[in-house]
C-alpha cells in the first residue's frame, strides 16, 4: 500500500477492456473508441457505483417475494401443493437426500444473499473510500462475479422439472410467480457485478496514499 | 450579445459552475420496476388473506397443518394453519386461514366436518380422500350473524345444499332404518333420513327425514310413509303376500311414501309436519275408522288360527277385525269359551247403506235392525281364510235354519250369537263321512265274500261245462259212426247239441260282462251286493 502506483487515469490514457491497448483521448474529447478493436473507450466504467447499487437494490428488493412465494406448484390427482424455495429444502432434507438438499440451500437461498451482501459491503467501502483490505476485496468481487452464474442452475432445474412433468392429469408441475423473482435476482445481481468497476477500489486507495503523502510532506 | 464595453469599469467575473456530474441514471427505474413489483405483490398478498378462523374438532385425525384444506363444492377455500389441543385435552382446536372472498358467508350456522372414506347402509363417500388425504367440508348457513368461532360436525350433514324440507316420523321401532336410509317415492330415492331420537317419554321414535326437491312436493297431509325395509312378506288370511321396494330397499332398508288417491288438490306439507311411519304399506293405506263398533262373540269350539286383526267379512267383504281373543273359564257350568273382541266399521271399508240416513240414526233404529237381522239368523262363525295356513275369519252371514237367539243389548259390547263354522263344521263332515265310510266297507267286504263262492262255483260250472264238452266230442265221434240221420240218437243229440251251445253262450255272455266289468268279480253285479 505504501507504493503508489501510477494508474493510466493520472497519465490520461485510456485502457481499452477489450483488447488492452493503451490509447490517448482525442484533444477535446473524453470518450472514445480503441483505435484497435473499434471498443468504446472509459477511464472508468460511467457512474458504475450507481448502476451497482441501483441493480443490488433491485436485487434485494426481488429477493424478498422470491423466498416468499412459491416456485413450483405440483399438482397430484390429490391436489395441488405450492413449495417456496425454503419448503423444498426442508422437503429434501432427509437422511439419504441432505446432499441435495444442502445444495439447493447453498445454491438458491445463500449465495444469491451473499452476492448481495458482498456487493452491497464493496460498495460502501469503495463509497466511503476505504483503504483497507483492498487486495481482499477484489478477491471478493472475483469470487462474486464466478459464483454469481451458478444460482441460475435452481431456475434452470425447476424449468425443466416444468417441461418434462407434465403428466395430465394425473400430474403436472406448474412455475410459481417466486421462480421469476428468484431469476430476477439472479440476473439483477449479475449485472451489479458487471456495472461494478473494481479499478475503483484502488483509485480511492491510491488517491489517499497521494493526499497522506502530501499532508506529510 | 454585444461585446465587453472597454469604457465600463471592471466588473467581477461570475463563478464558472461545473457542469453536474451526479444526475440520476435511468438505471435507476429497473430498482423502482422491482420494488414496485414486490410491493404489488405483497400487497395482493394482504389483500388475499382473508379472515382466520377456527373450528373445534373432537379429533385431529387426518389433519395436517398447511396441508388440509377447506373446500367448499369443490373448491378450496381455506386451509388449515394451525392444530393444538385444546385445555380440555379432549379436543383440538384448528386455526384456518380463508380465502377473503368467504368473509360473508362465514356465519353462525356453518357447518365443518372432516371429509374422509365413510360408508352409511350401501352408500360408500369420500373416496376421493383416499388420494387426496382428508378435507373439511362445509355447508353454508342460513344466518347474518358472523362468527369465527366453530365446532365441527362429527358426521357430515346429509342434507347437503340439496333444496328440499324436513319432516318427522313416528315411528314405534327403528327397524332397519338409521341415518341416511333412503326415502323412495314411487321407488325413486327421493330423500335420506337425517337423523332420529327417542322421543322423550320413550314411547316412540322421532325420524327425521329429508325429502328433497322436487319430490318433497308430493308430500301432504295425506302423505303415507312406510318401511320399505327389506322384503315384507305377510301369510294372512287373504295368502301370501310379497311386497318390495328396491334391491337397494331390500339391502339397505328405506322408507316410501305415497299420497292416497284423491280428487281433492294436493296441498305440499309444511316442513317439519309430523306423520306416522307406518311397518308396511298395506297398514299405510287402511282407510281411516268411520263409525266403528264393537261386539262380543262368542265361541265354544277352538280358535287356533284366529289371530288378533284377522278380518271381519260380511259376505266375503272385509268391513273390520278382530281386535281381542281372551279365553274364559266358567266354574258353574264348568266350561271353556272364548270370547272375541271384533270391530265392525262397515263404511271404512266402503260398504254402502240403502235406506238407510246416516244423520238420522238412531240407536234405537240401530237395535231394531240388529234385532231383525238376528232373528232372521244373523251368525258369526269362524271360516277358513286361508287353507295351507290354516288361519282362520270371522264371517258374518245369515245362517238358514239357526238355533233362535236374541240380543242382549244390555252388554256392552254386545254379544252377536255364533254358529260353529270352519274348520269345527269341516271335522264334524268328516267324521259323519268316516262312519259312513266304515258302513260301507263292512258291506264292501260282504260283498268280497259273497263274489268269493261266486267264483268258486262259476270255477265248478267250467269243470262241468269241460266234462259236457269232452262226452259230447266222444258222443259226436261214436255218433258219426253209430248214428243215421233220422234216427232217435240223432235227434237226442242234436237236443244234446243244442244244450251244448246254450251253455257255451251263457259262458260268453259271462266272459263278455267279466271283461267290461272286471270289478263285477268283487262287487259282483250291481244290485247284487244288497242281497
Amino acid at each position: 500500500m505504501s507504493v503508489t502506483n501510477p494508474t493510466a487515469m493520472e497519465h490520461g490514457l485510456q485502457s481499452c477492456h477489450g483488447c488492452g491497448l493503451l490509447s490517448r483521448p482525442a484533444p477535446g474529447a473524453h470518450e472514445g473508441r480503441c483505435p484497435r478493436c473499434d471498443e468504446d473507450l472509459v477511464f472508468r466504467k460511467p457512474d458504475s457505483l450507481q448502476h451497482t447499487l441501483a441493480y443490488l437494490v433491485a436485487a434485494a428488493a426481488c429477493y424478498v417475494p422470491a423466498n416468499l412465494l412459491p416456485v413450483l406448484t405440483t399438482t397430484t390427482a390429490g391436489g395441488s401443493e405450492s413449495d417456496t424455495i425454503m419448503q423444498g429444502v426442508v422437503l429434501l432434507w432427509s437422511p439419504t437426500g441432505w446432499p441435495l438438499s444442502l445444495i439447493v440451500l447453498f445454491a438458491s437461498i445463500m449465495i444469491p444473499s451473499a452476492k448481495i451482501l458482498a456487493l452491497g459491503y464493496l460498495l460502501i467501502t469503495v463509497k466511503r473510500g476505504s483503504i483497507t483490505n483492498n487486495a481482499q476485496r477484489v478477491r471478493l468481487y472475483r469470487m462474486v462475479e464466478i459464483i454469481g452464474r451458478w444460482s441460475m442452475v435452481d431456475v434452470f432445474v425447476d424449468t425443466f422439472t416444468v417441461s418434462l412433468i407434465q403428466l395430465q392429469p394425473l400430474m403436472s408441475v406448474e412455475p410459481g410467480p417466486g421462480l421469476l423473482f428468484f431469476a430476477a435476482v439472479v440476473v439483477l445481481t449479475m449485472l451489479a457485478v458487471e456495472s461494478f468497476d473494481p479499478r475503483l477500489i484502488w483509485d480511492t486507495a491510491d488517491a489517499k496514499e497521494t493526499q497522506k503523502k502530501v499532508q506529510y510532506a | 450579445m454585444p461585446d465587453h464595453d472597454p469604457s465600463l469599469p471592471p466588473v467581477p467575473e461570475s463563478k464558472a459552475v461545473p457542469k453536474k456530474r451526479t444526475r440520476l441514471s435511468l438505471v435507476w427505474v429497473i430498482p423502482i420496476v422491482a420494488a414496485a413489483a414486490g410491493v404489488w405483490i405483497a400487497v395482493t398478498k394482504i389483500l388475499e388473506k382473508g379472515p382466520e378462523i377456527t373450528i373445534v374438532f373432537s379429533s385431529a385425525d387426518g389433519l395436517v397443518a398447511n396441508k388440509t384444506k377447506v373446500n367448499y363444492d369443490g373448491l378450496d377455500i381455506g386451509m388449515l394453519t394451525s392444530i393444538k389441543l385444546m385445555d380440555d385435552h379432549k379436543h383440538v382446536i384448528a386455526t384456518a386461514a380463508m380465502h377473503p372472498k368467504t368473509k360473508d358467508f362465514l356465519v353462525k350456522d356453518l357447518k365443518f366436518w372432516v371429509v374422509k372414506p365413510r360408508m352409511s347402509g350401501l352408500n360408500i363417500t369420500g373416496l376421493g380422500t383416499l388420494l387426496s388425504g382428508n378435507y373439511i367440508g362445509v355447508q353454508l348457513g342460513e344466518s347474518k350473524e358472523s362468527e369465527r368461532h366453530f365446532v365441527a360436525l362429527e358426521t357430515p350433514p346429509l342434507t347437503g345444499d340439496v333444496p328440499g324440507r324436513i319432516f318427522i316420523l313416528k315411528a314405534p321401532e327403528l327397524g332397519s332404518l338409521g341415518t341416511g336410509t333412503p326415502i323412495y317415492y314411487r321407488q325413486l330415492p327421493a330423500g335420506q333420513v337425517v337423523s332420529y331420537e327417542l322421543d322423550k317419554d320413550g314411547g316412540f321414535l322421532n325420524v327425521k327425514i329429508f325429502v328433497e326437491s322436487p319430490y318433497d312436493h308430493f308430500v301432504t297431509k295425506d302423505t303415507r310413509f312406510w318401511q320399505a325395509s327389506g322384503v315384507d312378506v305377510s301369510l294372512t288370511a287373504a295368502g301370501l303376500h310379497v311386497q318390495t321396494e328396491s334391491v337397494m330397499s331390500i339391502l339397505a332398508g328405506g322408507i316410501a311414501f305415497e299420497n292416497p288417491t284423491s280428487d281433492a288438490p294436493q296441498v305440499p306439507a309444511e316442513a317439519n309436519t309430523g306423520f306416522t311411519l307406518f311397518d308396511k304399506r298395506a297398514t299405510a293405506f287402511e282407510p281411516p275408522p268411520v263409525d266403528p263398533r264393537a261386539y262380543l262373540l262368542v265361541f265354544k269350539q277352538s280358535v287356533r288360527g284366529l289371530s288378533v286383526g284377522a278380518p271381519v267379512e260380511l259376505g266375503g267383504v272385509n268391513i273390520g277385525e278382530v281386535t281381542q281373543i281372551s279365553p274364559q273359564f266358567d266354574a258353574n257350568k264348568m266350561e271353556f269359551s272364548i270370547p272375541v273382541m271384533i270391530q265392525v266399521d262397515p263404511q271404512r271399508y266402503g260398504v254402502k247403506f240403502l235406506g238407510w240416513d246416516n244423520d238420522k240414526e238412531t240407536l234405537s233404529i240401530r237395535q231394531k235392525i240388529m234385532n231383525s237381522l238376528v232373528a232372521r239368523g244373523l251368525r258369526a262363525q269362524l271360516k277358513t281364510g286361508n287353507l295351507i295356513s290354516g288361519a282362520l275369519i270371522v264371517s258374518l252371514s245369515i245362517v238358514p235354519n239357526a238355533p233362535p237367539a236374541t240380543l242382549d243389548w244390555s252388554q256392552n259390547p254386545v254379544e252377536i250369537p255364533t254358529v260353529s263354522g270352519g274348520f269345527e263344521a269341516i271335522e264334524d263332515s268328516v267324521a259323519t263321512l268316516l262312519k259312513n265310510l266304515d258302513k260301507v266297507a263292512v258291506d264292501a267286504r260282504g260283498t268280497l265274500t259273497n263274489a268269493d263262492t261266486l267264483m268258486l262255483s262259476l270255477d265248478k260250472t267250467l269243470g262241468t261245462t269241460r266234462g259236457t264238452l269232452t262226452n259230447a266230442d266222444n258222443l259226436i265221434n261214436n255218433a258219426g259212426t253209430m248214428i243215421a240221420p233220422d234216427s232217435v240218437m240223432n235227434t237226442e243229440l242234436n237236443i244234446l247239441l243244442q244244450q251244448g251251445g246254450d251253455a257255451a253262450r251263457a259262458l260268453r255272455i259271462l266272459a263278455d260282462y267279466l271283461e267290461r266289468h272286471p270289478e263285477a268279480l268283487i262287487h259282483g253285479k250291481p244290485g247284487e251286493a244288497k242281497q
